[in-house]
């Protein structure tokens, strides 16, 4: 039999998606359906006066209007509304709780209404009062109010006195924008009360962590509520906390007594959270022969006034390059917007973005070709521990990155190289991300016409969770992966963690592993009572699952069909519920790493910028299905370009309001900006991290590709723009 | 978006009857634009008459050698129609640089005309527009107007036209056939669409009970020296930044005539026959371009976020019009600039 882990499996969802078999939350249509509209508030801070529905209520079909004054009850303590990934400090948002007004577009009511159309439209009569306070929505006007919060990267020797020592400085200030998720989904829930049990269906990465949730905003045992999540339209890190659509949609249910759903509209996403505005200050002193002395890395991130989100954004440069001195402090400035969140890469793709220009412009202080800096500065061991990696390929992708990408036909010089009027440009720069594993847990029954369900609460925001665990649990079992079926998204399903951080694909399998050697262990029982069982002498390690027979690996002849050994057991099925052998391992660093090339070509009277070639060479451990990998680190680069070139959350700070708040004006690549994307996977064996050596690909993919562009886009012109999005006009100076 | 009723119109008669019979109603043909702004609450038409099954879907040959485009043609029949690639392909090309694929399906040659701008705060309800609430202030003056107009602006108003085929129409010098009450008329294309003085709430001079029949473009379309030229902050599907129709007749290097158009800068497609003229029996090269370029750009004005836009205009003039000299039009499938 095949081995499928490893190959190109397309995906077994699939079929169900492109045929709308698949549903998301917003697509339950439950008896009796009612349907919620969320109406925003128009200003950023202060209180609201007055709530004035009367207008709304006349028109007919509209049921209900829930407001701060007119819902049903929920808990008054900010444990109550603290979710698996609630920042530590601060009190989290609490919908439709009181008279404040914390942010622009916070929902003030909900109207709840017979259809959709009626909803809204009797949301646009809603009358709102407020009574304004003055708000601050730019970061660069309140950076002097930032504040130092704590991250473990500990200070090493003395940064400021070996950074003026050093004999070559660079020091600059980079900045990237507040940037929002756009997930094609919007964010929905439909909620439907069943006598005392609640069952929602949601847009989330966490099931669990939403059931958690709801019982602490509602008071409610763990066994009352249902939270289901089976398929996602993308999450990126939005749909990590609870949002507030999950507390109207149960809220509305509760006062109406009938199922209601409750999606958010395109505008409305933008007061979710968002990767936070960020200034990074970088600092790099280094000796003449090109190695670091020193590295202070400062950012100041945008946090709102009730929270403090902050995620790593510096440090990445302990893992990355040898420095006897660093400094890294992480500040948080305080904004009247929503609390920001995870996207994609949070922390390495602002912070690693800053640090691999920074590189690029020592590299060009010190006169050297910037992939030769990197290795001359290399780490086998994260600085800041000191521990060395698992695995680290980065070498490798460095390698391998610029062979595929012909590195070293570049001419250092910048506008050196051109094509007719455009100016060509090559860059690259070094992603990593983390490589983290959670407690996880699977559920396998396997029944004796060969076929098994594999079950864990994990969601599958939309990489190939579903695809990769059939992979896996076709290959522990030995079953055809057609007769392996995969149950995601449920919290009454086995514990999972959050579907983030890139740690879904090695949690999950390694459980699937631990429990199909359960499984094993119970075939090989059975197999043994069977009269002149071939397997009678073998032991657990013995034998394996391979074409549907459990066999000796001592002795392949010695094997007996699954189904027979079933039959013989009288067993219709065998069901095992495992957890990974999840164990903080303080020997190792565990890091992904990468090398981005980019090419740029730049018209030379006109600044259009066109990024003809992408070449990331990826280590990230085993890679578990080259088809969806790849698409996954395609999307990241994709994403990459955007962020470099495009996109950027427009605020009117006057009214504290996004004017962009949709995906005309907010720009993400489309067809036309995305050239060749060449995606290289570096063997990298690891037997250390975890049993089946995953790594994960969530967010590696993005690191370090706005950094290569950027880097591309100075080699091209000459002109170094160092704040986000690079649009034509920052890299020539229209007179 | 409030509740509307819908009707369709039988014929051109008929919907002038129907529409003037009701302040409230809006004509609807494609859609691509008047839907958005019902689901934004900026346009809130009682009732909607559906106009896109109106026989003014032919695209004929006039007397004058010109063609008369229905103003029912969707956009992508007029930039594919042969007689359109093959005499007007400044048109065609216009059209290709704007919306996408689906959108030009659905689109109608007289909506086209009749798109709102994009500026941000005429999309935000919430937000003081004059031309959304007369007298309420224009908040993009001092606000977030990377896309709004340097030129022909007012204290009232700095937004822009969004369309593309509307600025190679300006350049092609062709005129709208309306018909109203009163019965038909024609307006030049210089007179079709309005700067905003102190009534930005009027994009064009179309009166309300009045409907675009048709579009009428004369013989002449430059099809040898030509090139639309779109700037904008991705490479597709975005409204331009800057946008330039250029069109030469050439006696060897000698212009002989010369049209230019500018989209993305000001409540109108922006043209000034003085700067065509200026243009008219010199060499066909850089100097004559900047000349034309300055002559066109008399007056921009930036507001801040939009300041580049006069510099990029300059430069994109120039380019434009080398790029119709070298008989070397911009593709609008390859981004490459030419």
């Amino acid at each position: 039999m095949a081995s499928y882990i490893g190959t190109a499996t397309s995906r077994v969802d699939g079929r169900a998606k492109v045929t709308g078999e698949a549903k998301y939350a917003g697509e339950f249509n439950l008896p009796g359906l009612v349907y919620g509209q969320v109406v925003g508030s128009t200003i950023a801070k202060g209180r609201i006066s007055l709530v004035d529905t009367s207008e709304a209520m006349r028109v007919r079909g509209v049921i209900d209007i829930l407001t701060h004054q007119h819902r049903p009850e929920m808990a008054d303590s900010d444990d109550a509304y603290k979710d698996d990934t609630a920042p530590e400090k601060g009190s989290p948002y609490r919908p439709l709780y009181d008279d404040r007004i914390l942010f622009c577009g916070q929902p003030v009511a909900v109207v709840l209404a017979e259809d959709w159309e009626t909803a809204r439209f009797a949301a646009s009569l809603v009358r709102v009062e407020y009574q304004r306070e003055a708000h601050v929505t730019d970061l660069h006007a309140q950076r002097g109010e930032a504040f130092a919060v704590e991250k473990p990267e500990k200070p090493r020797g003395n940064a400021e006195k070996a950074f003026a020592a050093a004999d070559v400085r660079h020091e600059a200030e980079y900045f990237i924008p507040t940037e929002h998720h756009n997930p094609m989904e919007l964010f929905g829930s439909t909620a439907m009360w069943e006598d005392d049990k609640l069952t929602v269906y949601d847009k989330t990465q966490g099931v669990q962590n939403v059931q958690r949730y709801l019982c602490g905003v509602f008071d409610l045992k763990p066994d009352a509520v249902r939270v289901l999540s089976p398929y996602m339209g993308g999450g990126f890190g939005a749909a990590l906390r609870p949002q507030y659509q999950v507390v109207l949609a149960v809220l509305a249910a509760r006062a109406v007594q009938r199922p209601v759903r409750v999606v958010l509209t395109r505008e409305q996403m933008y007061a979710l959270g968002y990767r936070p505005a960020t200034i990074e200050r970088l600092a790099l002193g280094a000796r003449s022969g090109g190695t670091l002395d020193a590295i202070m890395h400062e950012a100041i991130a945008v946090t709102s006034q009730f929270e403090e989100f902050s995620r790593n954004d510096t440090g990445w440069a302990d893992l990355l390059y040898t420095s006897p001195n660093t400094k890294f402090v992480h500040k948080l400035a305080r904004l009247d917007v929503p609390t920001s969140s995870d996207m994609r890469a949070p922390g390495a793709a602002t912070g690693v973005y800053a640090l691999e220009c920074a590189m690029d412009e020592l590299a060009i202080a010190l006169k050297i070709d910037p992939v030769q800096l990197r290795l001359q500065c290399y780490s086998d061991r994260d600085q800041n521990t000191g521990l060395p990696y698992s695995s680290k390929q980065l070498r490798e992708c460095y390698g391998q990155g610029s062979a595929a990408f012909g590195w070293e036909k570049r001419n250092p010089e910048p506008r050196s190289m051109r094509d007719d009027h455009e100016l060509v440009g090559w860059g690259m720069a070094t992603g990593v991300w983390e490589a983290l594993q959670m407690p996880a847990a699977v559920r396998i029954v396997l029944t004796a016409n060969g076929h098994a369900e594999v079950a864990t609460a994990a969601s599958d925001i939309g990489t190939g969770t579903y695809t990769i665990m059939a992979q896996v649990a076709a290959d522990m079992l030995g079953l055809p992966i057609d007769n392996i079926s995969v149950k995601l998204g449920d919290s009454s399903l086995p514990q999972s963690p959050l579907e983030g951080g890139s740690w879904i694909a090695a949690s999950v399998c390694n459980a699937i592993a631990t429990t199909a050697h359960a499984v094993r262990k119970e075939l090989l029982r059975l197999a043994k009572r069977m009269k002149d069982s071939p397997l009678a002498g073998a032991a657990a390690d013995d034998v394996t699952l391979a074409d549907g027979k459990i066999v000796s690996t001592k002795d392949p002849g010695q094997a007996a069909s699954i189904a027979s050994v079933m039959q013989h057991g009288k067993v219709e099925r065998i069901e095992r519920e495992e957890s990974n052998t999840f164990t903080e391992d303080k020997l190792h660093a565990r890091n992904a790493h990468s090398a981005v090339f980019a090419e740029v070509k730049v018209d030379e009277e006109l600044g259009v910028i066109r990024v003809t070639r992408v070449v990331n060479a990826v280590a990230a451990g085993r890679i578990l299905n080259l088809k969806t990998a790849r698409s996954q680190i395609m999307g990241s680069v994709v994403w990459g370009i955007g962020m470099a070139l495009h996109e950027e959350t427009l605020y009117d700070h006057h009214f504290g309001r996004v004017m962009n708040a949709n995906i005309a004006e907010y720009h993400v690549p489309v067809n036309a900006d995305v050239h060749d994307i060449e995606v290289i996977f570096v063997d990298e064996p690891d037997e250390t991290i975890n049993p089946l050596g995953i790594k994960g690909l969530g967010e590696i993919g993005i690191v370090g590709v706005a950094a290569a562009i950027a880097n591309a886009v100075y080699h091209a012109t000459g002109k170094r723009v160092r704040d986000l999005p690079i649009t034509l006009d920052k890299v020539i100076q229209f007179e | 978006m409030n509740p509307f009723s819908y009707a369709r119109a039988s014929d051109v008669a008929d919907a002038i009857r129907q529409i003037a019979a009701d302040p409230a109603a809006r004509f609807v043909a494609g859609g691509t634009n008047l839907i958005d702004l019902m689901k934004y609450d900026v346009e809130h038409p009682a009732r909607l008459i559906d106009i896109s099954q109106l026989p003014l879907k032919s695209i004929e040959e006039t007397p004058e050698g010109g063609l008369l485009i229905g103003a029912m043609v969707p956009n992508s029949d007029l930039a594919y129609h042969p007689l359109i690639e093959q005499r007007y392909p400044l048109l065609a090309s216009a059209i290709l640089a704007g919306a996408s694929q689906q959108l030009r399906n659905m689109a109608s040659t007289g909506g086209n005309l009749l798109q709102r701008t994009r500026c941000f705060y005429f999309y935000d309800v919430v937000t003081p527009c004059n031309k959304r609430k007369p007298g309420s202030g224009c908040s993009a003056i001092s606000g977030v107007n990377r896309i709004n107009a340097i030129l022909g602006t007012s204290d009232a108003c700095i937004a822009t036209h969004p369309s593309d085929m509307c600025v190679a129409l300006a350049a092609l010098d062709a005129r709208v056939h309306v018909a109203g009450p009163g019965g038909a008329r024609t307006v030049a294309f210089p007179d079709f669409h309005r700067l905003p003085g102190a009534t930005p709430e009027r994009d064009t001079n179309l009166e309300s009970d009045e409907i675009i029949t048709g579009i009428e473009i004369p013989a002449k379309g430059f099809n040898a020296n030509y090139s639309y030229l779109k700037i904008r902050d991705r490479l597709s599907y975005a409204f331009a930044l800057v946008s330039v129709a250029a069109a030469l007749e050439l006696e060897g290097d000698t212009i002989k005539e010369a049209r230019l158009a500018l989209g993305g800068v000001a409540h109108k497609p922006w043209r000034d026959p003085a700067a065509e003229a200026a243009m008219r029996g010199q060499h066909a090269g850089e100097s004559a371009f900047t000349k034309a370029a300055d002559l066109l750009l008399q007056g921009a004005q930036g507001y801040g976020h939009n300041n580049f836009k006069i510099g990029l205009a300059r430069r994109a003039i120039v380019r434009t019009l080398s790029q119709a000299a070298r008989g070397m039009p911009q593709s609008q499938s390859v981004k490459k600039i030419r």
